[in-house]
């Protein structure tokens, strides 16, 4: 073990640290500081559009999860197929985005919220109405480009990164 | 011999390195038999991550199963998802179409680069540059991270590939931001290597240190850039070329020694060629498709395929036999961590317990991946 020209290295290195002094912060103060999210974001819950479904269970059946589960029947008075219930246990949702891909109706969407965590773990099973849009839960647009037009751009660190004036 | 040696007898001892060790970079246990300071060996003890996951894709459809190949390798899930893709594509007989061939190289060596980025911050961590380059480095790989999450909606299992090309288009954000990113990743690797590579500390810790030598790592089946440190020029993406690799042009980095040094300076030279490739794909991406016309449930002929690539961490094999059905009858997958860990015993006998974390450090493996 030799120690040539000791020190040289040490301070080739302490200017890259130094240097670095006088760069802008690269951190947010995450809930005071929010940054945007991707258009194509993957989030918590699923949205369904209620009237578009036809009780297909394709996205069902493409959930590696099985955390999907349709109940279908006849409704006798208005003479008519209908969805009873869609129930998504997002306690088994990884978020694969595999039922958005596989709907032919365009009838699922990811969420682009994603605060969502729960207190209790019954709300994590959603059904029927507590699935569809609302102002806390908007769609994202994976596999939706024209979802994904009206959503804000996301931040980027390349973009927010100011780079030292050589 | 003096009397002093005589008096001082010492006898070896066990001591627990892990499994909740902060430089074992997951769950993992060495059971390591000290004399004094000095490892006389050690007995890799695993299995604390373990969840089943060939035995979970047996029971899933071939789509089903990508997102499992995420949590392979959890800190380069685009590879596992390739080397998944290919092996079954293989099966089929699928042809992808030529702009989804070029994202998926371009997805794949980003995915090298955030690798690399994580595999020698930590490695520089545990040889005592305590966390400051591992911040620069985990800032680096944020901006490729903020890519994969515009491509695919989120920053850690992109779940991104399919099977007969890539889930989505990209944005069109994406080239320009990514034409930005390959700029300040080319001044960051500059900058990096600045920091550290005559660094005195570095060099007395890691030259010299934990030297696996060729033939040892040609027999316990050492793949990427710890058997190219050692020498061993062998690179997948050359050798036996699968997607468009053929198409550009790229060096193979290879280290003298095979020591931990040689190991760093290969993943940092890894990580330009990277770039190099990256822009030669950038520049003559085609228009058209991304996703072959494959079925939504794909049922491929009886028969058994091995697909391999050039993973970040070496080479990633997927074995499948399909007997028909819509899963595979049998998944086997040939993790590069794993292998790369059976070379951990020969390259610290002999070596002081501090040398023991630098050279663990040096191979970069990711638990999930040794456990699956």
């Amino acid at each position: 073990m030799k120690f040539e020209h000791f020190g040289l290295g040490l301070l080739k290195g302490m200017t890259v640290t130094f240097r670095h002094i006088f760069r802008h912060p690269t951190v947010n103060q995450y809930p005071y500081q929010r940054l945007n999210v991707s258009r194509r974001i993957r989030g918590n819950e699923l949205v369904w559009d209620k009237k578009r479904c036809t009780g297909c269970a394709t996205c069902a059946k493409a959930c590696p999860q099985g955390a999907i589960e349709i109940v279908t029947g006849a409704n006798p008075v208005e003479n008519r197929y209908e969805v009873r219930t869609y129930r998504v246990d997002t306690g088994y949702c990884i978020q694969c985005g595999l039922c958005v891909e596989s709907c032919p109706y365009d009838a699922i969407f990811m969420g682009y919220a994603y605060e969502r965590a729960k207190y209790r773990r019954r709300d994590l099973v959603q059904e029927n109405d507590t699935l569809l849009e609302s102002k806390e839960r908007p769609k994202s647009g994976y596999f939706h480009p024209e979802v994904a037009a009206g959503l804000p751009a996301q931040t980027l660190l390349v973009e927010k990164i100011v780079e030292r004036k050589d | 011999m003096t009397t002093r040696e005589i008096t001082l007898k010492t006898e070896p001892f066990v001591l627990n390195v892990g499994p909740l060790h902060p430089s074992t970079h997951g769950v993992y246990r060495m059971r390591t038999t000290l004399d004094g300071e000095v490892v006389l060996d050690i007995e890799p003890v695993f299995g604390y991550l373990h969840r089943g996951i060939e035995k979970l894709m047996e029971e899933r459809t071939f789509t089903g199963i990508i997102p499992l190949t995420d949590r392979l390798d959890y800190i380069s899930p685009m590879s596992n998802n390739l080397a998944y893709c290919l092996a079954v594509e293989k099966l089929c007989g699928i042809k992808v179409p030529e702009r989804a061939e070029y994202l998926r190289v371009i997805m794949a060596e980003l995915q090298r680069l955030a690798n690399h980025c994580i595999a020698v911050g930590s490695f520089l961590n545990d040889a005592g540059a305590y966390f400051t380059p591992f911040m620069y480095t985990f800032r680096e790989r944020e901006k490729i991270v903020d890519l994969f999450e515009m491509v695919s909606g989120q920053r850690m299992t992109y779940n991104y590939m399919r099977i007969g090309g890539v889930s989505q288009d990209i944005p069109e954000e994406f080239l320009p931001a990514l034409a930005k990113l390959l700029d300040q990743l080319e001044r960051f690797v500059d900058e990096y290597d600045f920091l550290l590579k005559e660094n005195e500390i570095l060099i007395a810790r890691a030259k010299g240190v934990g030297i696996l030598p060729k033939e040892v790592a040609i027999n316990c089946g050492i793949s990427g850039p710890v058997a190219r440190a050692s020498g061993i020029r062998r690179d997948l993406r050359r050798d036996d070329p699968y997607s468009i690799y053929d198409r550009f042009e790229f060096d193979i980095p290879v280290g003298e020694n095979g020591d931990s040094y040689d190991r760093y300076r290969v993943r940092v030279a890894e990580m330009r060629q990277s770039l190099r490739i990256i822009r030669q794909a950038m520049k003559d991406i085609p228009a058209g498709p991304v996703k072959a016309e494959v079925p939504q449930v794909v049922r491929p002929p009886a028969g058994e395929v091995y697909a391999h690539i050039e993973a970040p961490k070496g080479e990633l094999g997927f074995y499948i036999v399909s007997d028909g059905s819509i899963a595979p009858y049998r998944c086997h997958v040939r993790p590069t961590s794993l292998i790369n860990l059976t070379a951990l015993r020969q390259m610290v006998r002999g070596w002081k317990v501090a040398d023991l974390i630098v050279i663990f450090g040096s191979i970069d493996i990711t638990m999930g991946e040794v456990d699956r």
